[in-house]
């Protein structure tokens, strides 16, 4: 089909206005892990199904859900490693911020930064556009609050989504069960019970990662015995 | 001569009882010949933010626009205006990215926080940063200046009698200081309006 033919060169517009490489680039986002985050009235929290290729590899060393700063925290759907690449140039951010202000970064102001480095690798030429959408969870003077940046760089604030394989399930159920006075807890375990729709196998603590930020503004991601107590209590 | 006295200036800053005055003379000379004498050296960054520079005086003018610029960023970034002390810690940080090649200028920082307390600070010329609950001075006299203000201030005080107390450091500092003085002008920062007088002095 035409589109195909402008496919090979990032910079260059398709016909009906796309740029196709980035349609792509969304196509490996949704083929990979499933994650979430929804925003409570007194927290945020985000978390992901950690799906390891085999059983002979060493889960305590995979890191999906990632610190920026003592207040935000980031989670990702797609390649792991061009996720690795976002989060170093956002705690450099961050700490450039810090450095000059002596402030901690405000979410909305890391999100537009990090967007803005994902644009660029839409539009330079030599380069592909970051394989990841990222669900960044922080709470600030403006309070809590969850924000989605796709490959294009275009940001969203979210009262609660879901990306990757399982996305449109999740995001339905999350309609269904959202509700602006839900508290911190009651939004891990519907975070929970969303991962378990779409899971294949019983969820445990060793499979997912959950991180929380709460009123203490201090962005954490749980032990895998803590995810293990969230799990009973939400059988 | 020294870069700092080529063109002369008197700047106090002084914290009351929720309430900040800064102060300056209105001196602008080249070494012994006086210029003008309606020369502030006190700008606005915002309502509850004012900048004292004293020092080179093209240095000083420089610094605030590009003060006022990165603030004017900041602003339309954040949708906020700038915490004094996230200010002076951006001023002493730009400061020192000069740091051989410094702007001969020494700020003095005054302003309100968003809860109302009184923020003061001062810097040298390449960010070496202070904070203050008391006062804040910068000039080509500082021993006057600052031997008014140790003897004057006084804690809580309201803001007519912080006036009356900047004044007079301010005034009798720069009496004797041939570089600085030619007439004053004053803020006084409150919660909800700002009160600037030009105070009349000897004239030489």
């Amino acid at each position: 089909m035409a589109e195909s033919q402008y496919s090979f060169s990032l910079t260059t517009f398709s016909p009906s206005g796309k740029l196709v490489q980035i349609e792509y680039a969304l196509n490996a986002v949704a083929a990979g892990a499933t994650s979430l985050g929804i925003s409570a009235a007194d927290g945020v929290v985000i978390a992901t199904e950690k799906k390891l290729p085999s059983a002979l590899v060493d889960e305590t060393t995979v890191q999906k859900i990632m610190t920026i700063t003592p207040s935000i925290g980031v989670v990702y759907s797609g390649m792991g490693p061009d996720f690795r690449v976002l989060v170093r140039r956002a705690r450099k951010t961050a700490q450039t911020y810090y450095q000059s202000y002596k402030e901690h970064i405000p979410v909305a102001q890391l999100v537009r930064e990090t967007a803005a480095v994902m644009q660029e690798f839409t539009q330079t030429g030599g380069v592909r556009p970051f394989g990841v959408s990222l669900m960044m969870a922080g709470y600030d003077d403006n309070g809590p609050q969850l924000y989605q940046i796709d490959p294009s760089g275009s940001y969203f604030a979210w009262k609660a989504s879901a990306i990757g394989k399982n996305m449109t399930n999740a995001k339905a159920f999350l309609e269904k069960r959202y509700s602006d006075e839900v508290g911190i807890e009651d939004a891990v375990h519907t975070a929970l019970l969303t991962l378990k729709e779409g899971f294949e196998g019983q969820l445990s603590g060793a499979n997912i990662e959950v991180g929380v930020v709460g009123p203490n503004r201090s962005f954490k991601v749980l032990t895998e015995a803590e995810v293990n107590d969230y799990l009973q209590e939400v059988e | 001569m020294s870069i700092f006295s080529y063109n002369g200036a008197a700047i106090v800053a002084m914290a009351g009882k929720e309430c900040v005055a800064i102060g300056s003379d209105l001196r602008f000379g080249v070494q012994m010949q006086t210029i003008t004498c309606d020369t502030p050296k006190v700008f606005k960054i915002h309502d509850k933010l004012y900048l004292g520079l004293s020092g080179l005086l093209t240095d000083a003018q420089t610094l605030h626009q590009k003060l006022m610029f990165r603030h004017n960023l900041y602003k339309l970034r954040e949708e906020r205006d700038m915490k004094p002390s996230t200010f002076g810690h951006m001023l002493s940080n730009a400061l020192y990215e000069r740091r051989f090649g410094p702007y001969f200028a020494a700020p003095v920082v005054a302003g309100l926080e968003p809860d109302g307390t009184p923020f003061l600070c001062g810097m040298d010329t390449i960010g070496a940063i202070e904070t203050a609950k008391d006062f804040m001075i910068t000039g080509t006299s500082p021993e006057s200046l600052y031997g008014m203000c140790e003897s004057m201030w006084r804690p809580d005080m309201e803001p007519d009698e912080l006036f009356e107390t900047v004044a007079q450091c301010l005034m009798s500092g720069f009496d004797r200081d041939a570089l600085a003085g030619w007439g004053a002008v004053i803020h006084v920062i409150t919660k909800d309006k700002v009160i600037s007088r030009t105070l009349k002095t000897r004239m030489d």
